[in-house]
Formats: C-alpha cells, sequence, structure tokens
C-alpha cells in the first residue's frame, strides 16, 4: 500500500515540474507580448525609412542601422560560411583521426568563447593597426563567431545523408570528390540551408563585439572602412539613454530585431522538422 | 580506380567558377587539401585569438603580475587595476542564475522528459529553444524597463522572507546583482531544459519499469533512477549553461548597476567582467587601461574555456553510454 506523504510527494513533485515548464514557455510569451505591445504598436513607416534624428525632434528612424547590420551579416556570412561549410566537409567525408578530434574540440571551444572576447579579438586584429573603427572590423568579429556554429551544423547534416548514397555513387565509378559534390551535398541541401539561416540569425542579434568594432553611426556610412550603425547596438544605445523618445525608438528596433530573428529560426525549424531531423 | 572521364554532369556553363568546381568535383586531392584547409583555419583562429589576447595584455601582465587577479581598486585616473571586484561580480550573478536556473530548467525538463505527451513536449520544447534565440540586448531591454521595475516592487516582499539573511540587506535600487541574476536564470533555462530533457530521454525504458515493479511511484522512478542514471548529462548542460553565463554581456551590463565594488548583499550594485569591457573598451584612452581590459577578456576567455571543456566530457560521456 502506498502511504498518504509518499502519494503526496509524488503529485506535488509532478505538478511542481509542470509549474516549471509554465514559468519557462510563459516567459518567451510575455517576452513577445510585450514587446508587441511596446514596439509593434508604435512602429512606423519612418523606421525602416529615416535616419535618426537629433535628440528632440521626432519623426527619425533607423534606416542606416538597418542596412548596417545587413552590410555586417553579409560579410560575416562570407567569412563564416565558406570557411565552416568546408571545414564541416572535412569532417563529416575525410576525417576520422585523432586530428579530426582536434578540430572538433577546438570548434567546441571556440563556440563557447564568450562574444565580447571575440569583439577584442577582431580589435586587436583590424581597429588597433587601422586607427579606426570600421564595417570590417564588425563584420570580422562576427565572422569569426559563425565558424564554429557553422562547422558543426554542417558536418552533422552531411552525416545524417545514408551511407548507401555515397557508396551508390562510388559503385557508379565517381570520385569521392565527386560523390561528396554532386550526391551527399545535394542530398544534405535543405539541413545545410536551415544550418546556416539559424547560424545568420543567431550573430544578428550580437551587440557586444560590435560595440567596439563596428561602434556605431548617426548616418550612412559608405563601405568597409567606416564605423556603422548596427539595430543591436542602436538598441543598446537608445536604452541606456536618458530620453525617453530615444527609449520608445528601442522598443520598436527591439520588435524588428526579435521578429527577424523568430520568424528566421520558427521557418528553418519547420523545414527541419518535416525532414525528420532534430534542430540542434 | 577512379577514371576522370567527362560526362554530360561536367557539362556545365563554361567560366572560371564552373571550372573551379569542376576540378573540384573530379579531383580528390584539390578537394582534401581545400576542406583540410579550412579545418586547418579554426585551429589557427584559435591560436591567433589565444596570442592576440595574450600580446596586448602584456602591459598589465608585467605592472601588476598575479597581483591583477586579486586587486580591489579599478581606477584609471591613478592607474591602479586590479580585477576583483569584476571577477566577483561576475562569479556571483552566475552562481545566483544556476541557483534558480537549476531547479526551473532539470524540472521543466522532467516534465517534459517523463509526463507531457510527445506532441506536447515537442511543441513545448519548440517555444523554450525559441527562448534560446532572443538576442541578449532584448532581455537587457526588458530587464531595465519590466523586470527592475517589477523588482523594485516586490523588494518589500523579498526582504520579509529572505532579509534576515545578509545577502538581503542594504538599500535597493532596482539595478543590482540580483537583477542581473534573473535575467541570466531566463537566460540559461532553455540551454538546461533542452539538453536535459534529452539526456532524460535517452535513459532507457527497462530503467524506469524496473523502478515501478517494484512499486516505486512515477516521482520516486524519476528522482531515484531516471535522474542519477542522467546526472552526468544534465552536470554537462549545467556546465555549458554556466559557461554562457560567465560569458554573457549585453543584459547584464543593462542591469547590473556597473559599480566596480564588492559588496556582500546581493541588492547592491555590482559588475560583470564582460560589462566593463563592453562600457569601457571603446573610450579606453591610454594603452594601460586597455591592455588590463583585455587582460580581463583573457581571464574570462581562460574561465570559459575550463567550464566548456569540463562540460563537454560530461555530455560527451552520458550520451555515448546512453544513446549508444
Amino acid at each position: 500500500m502506498l502511504s498518504f506523504r509518499r502519494k503526496a510527494v509524488n503529485v506535488i513533485m509532478l505538478s511542481l515540474t509542470g509549474v516549471c515548464t509554465l514559468l519557462a514557455v510563459g516567459t518567451l510569451l510575455f517576452v513577445l507580448g510585450y514587446l508587441f505591445i511596446h514596439g509593434g504598436t508604435s512602429l512606423t513607416m519612418n523606421f525602416f525609412t529615416k535616419l535618426p534624428t537629433p535628440v528632440g525632434e521626432a519623426g527619425g528612424g533607423m534606416a542606416n542601422a538597418l542596412l548596417g547590420s545587413a552590410k555586417l551579416l553579409l560579410l560575416a556570412s562570407s567569412i563564416g560560411i565558406p570557411i565552416g561549410f568546408l571545414g564541416g566537409v572535412y569532417l563529416a567525408e575525410f576525417g576520422g583521426s585523432s586530428f579530426s578530434f582536434v578540430v572538433r574540440y577546438t570548434t567546441d571551444l571556440l563556440n563557447g568563447v564568450p562574444s565580447i572576447v571575440i569583439g577584442i579579438f577582431a580589435y586587436t586584429l583590424i581597429v588597433l593597426p587601422q586607427g579606426h573603427f570600421s564595417t570590417l572590423s564588425g563584420g570580422l568579429a562576427l565572422g569569426v563567431m559563425m565558424i564554429p556554429i557553422a562547422i558543426r551544423s554542417s558536418e552533422d547534416f552531411l552525416r545524417a545523408v545514408p551511407v548507401s548514397l555515397r557508396e551508390g555513387a562510388m559503385a557508379l565509378g565517381a570520385s569521392k570528390a565527386k560523390t561528396i559534390f554532386t550526391v551527399v551535398i545535394p542530398a544534405a541541401k535543405a539541413g545545410l540551408i536551415t544550418g546556416i539561416m539559424l547560424n545568420v540569425a543567431r550573430v544578428a542579434g550580437e551587440t557586444a563585439p560590435l560595440i567596439f568594432t563596428a561602434f556605431g553611426n548617426r548616418y550612412w556610412s559608405p563601405g568597409w572602412e567606416q564605423p556603422t550603425a548596427a539595430l543591436p547596438v542602436m538598441i543598446y544605445t537608445y536604452a541606456i539613454s536618458p530620453y525617453p523618445d530615444w527609449k520608445q525608438q528601442a522598443w520598436s528596433a527591439g520588435f524588428v530585431l526579435l521578429m527577424l530573428v523568430l520568424t528566421i529560426n520558427i521557418f528553418a525549424r519547420m523545414i527541419l522538422s518535416k525532414r525528420g531531423h532534430v534542430a540542434r | 580506380m577512379s577514371t576522370a572521364a567527362p560526362t554530360a554532369f561536367e557539362a556545365r556553363p563554361s567560366g572560371r567558377a564552373s571550372a573551379f568546381w569542376q576540378r573540384l568535383r573530379s579531383g580528390d586531392d584539390i578537394a582534401y587539401v581545400i576542406t583540410l584547409t579550412c579545418a586547418l583555419t579554426i585551429l589557427a583562429v584559435t591560436a591567433l585569438l589565444i596570442f592576440e589576447l595574450f600580446r596586448n595584455s602584456a602591459l598589465p601582465r608585467e605592472k601588476f603580475g598575479w597581483s591583477f587577479l586579486t586587486g580591489t581598486t579599478w581606477d584609471p585616473v591613478v592607474g591602479q587595476y586590479g580585477a576583483l571586484p569584476f571577477i566577483y561580480g561576475t562569479v556571483v550573478t552566475s552562481a545566483l542564475a544556476l541557483l534558480m536556473g537549476i531547479p526551473l530548467g532539470v524540472g521543466a525538463a522532467i516534465f517534459l522528459a517523463e509526463l507531457a505527451p510527445t506532441k506536447i513536449s515537442n511543441g513545448l520544447t519548440f517555444l523554450i529553444e525559441l527562448l534560446a534565440a532572443v538576442p541578449s540586448v532584448i532581455f537587457g531591454l526588458l530587464g531595465i524597463f519590466v523586470l527592475v521595475p517589477a523588482l523594485v516592487t516586490l523588494e518589500p516582499a523579498i526582504r520579509a522572507v529572505l532579509g534576515w539573511t545578509p545577502l538581503f540587506s542594504g538599500p535597493f535600487y532596482g539595478v543590482s546583482m540580483f537583477s542581473a541574476g534573473v535575467v541570466l536564470t531566463i537566460m540559461i533555462i532553455p540551454f538546461i531544459i533542452s539538453i536535459s530533457r534529452e539526456v532524460i530521454l535517452a535513459v532507457p525504458t527497462e530503467q524506469r519499469e524496473g523502478a515501478l515493479a517494484l512499486g516505486a511511484t512515477k516521482w520516486e522512478t524519476t528522482w531515484n533512477v531516471v535522474l542519477p542514471f542522467a546526472k552526468k548529462g544534465i552536470m554537462g548542460s549545467i556546465f555549458l549553461a554556466l559557461a554562457r553565463s560567465l560569458g554573457e554581456t549585453m543584459a547584464v551590463t543593462m542591469v547590473i548597476g556597473n559599480e566596480p565594488k564588492i559588496h556582500s548583499s546581493l541588492f547592491a550594485p555590482g559588475y560583470s567582467i564582460a560589462a566593463v569591457i563592453a562600457n569601457n573598451f571603446a573610450e579606453a584612452s591610454d594603452a594601460l587601461e586597455k591592455g588590463a581590459l583585455i587582460e580581463l577578456g583573457l581571464v574570462l576567455f581562460g574561465l570559459t574555456i575550463i567550464i566548456n571543456g569540463f562540460a563537454r566530457v560530461l555530455v560527451l560521456s552520458t550520451t555515448r553510454k546512453g544513446a549508444k
């Protein structure tokens, strides 16, 4: 017979785990709802088309920060994705030795390095020798952050391709390289693309490594050599500013950033779950 | 073995780019060398990162030596740099986050893995993983405008319950190590939940059946059989969460109060390593201050590397045992 105490403990503890889950899920819903109410409702077209106005003047936007973020992400992707993707191809298709273990371990370590430390790295590499903040250095910082995620996600998705496909191609006389690039990669295409999308979404919200590399700019930033505004950094500067007008803009910017990041995430995870892979 | 006979496959539009791809497609060696180079790049980047941090922090390392880690004064005006207040703030806020995050996270993981039907569990896990994707600056934004005012209203209640400890004494202005701990808790929970859930799901069903057959309740089975079995993996998820909270910058910077002093009360403002770098690095003018901030970066790097290393070993050893 079960004692009353054991039954009570069972019921109470199991309900507490449910409460924990509700709290976690509730937090996300709260974040979404609050940003929608405070940011979404005050969002206007000006936000997307106008430059920031001086303090006290209403009606400014963050067009330069949107373009700045896009440029930073473009640069970061062109650094991080090719290196990460081909490195992943190595690990999945050519590796297998203790060298692969070293590469994998280093990848995990680099993935765990705080983003602000990566910012210092980009600073010492580019800003310090050049003597000024630039889009280039910000892009490099984000690019370095993308490499480890790109390596691990491409390795995982390439490994998920059945060995029989490789054997089939090899049996038809294809070389190993040909098998990889015409059979294995196309088979893993959907996964690889969603991996890249999730990677871009992750660095799109990064603020810390940009503060002293891309720095910020109240105007347009032509080319790659000048400091540039970026959406996450704008949210930070506007949020800690003393002006109510700017704080309101920070909410709008936060809403836009969150929607961007979550849309990419939901979209990518839906593609993945349809194909039966578990998102990482 | 492999013949490089041209086939219809390779009849692609001409041009330098496609010629390159053709060589890559037919040449095992070229593909090997290129992908190997990319794999080597990650080793090179990591080595260069450590080298740069080391080289650029030479000035304060020579001047202060190991006392940099134990010094309590951070004063750019007189050129005195001690990292202890920042190390203290970082460790205290992360410990606080773990203290609140572990029960919440593991509890939710138990619910999702053991109780909830698969469909609901997958749906909720999806939502929780979205929470992990929310950029940290958004948490900072909500931190200053929602959490801090909320904590100010809740303060009397917290004080009534925990006010007898020295940890909750002194004036409370909203921004504090406690607020930073709460924000960090929210940020690390998704990591603990999603990894712990998978580790718990990997526990063999026979283990549960055995305990249930002996008359244990569902909770007793979970607590005495499933959790001990999944212990290492859960520990791994906790270490990963810890590494993340140590390096978390924006959200902490916005709510911790930014005061480089060591206070015993959690209600007092503090400062973290990442926050001081974020606040002062761009403006730091003299080489010594810049060097000291870079050395702080090195300290942070060292801390997270050690903790991540632990986490990987723990997660690796359980998933090998549990899943394969």
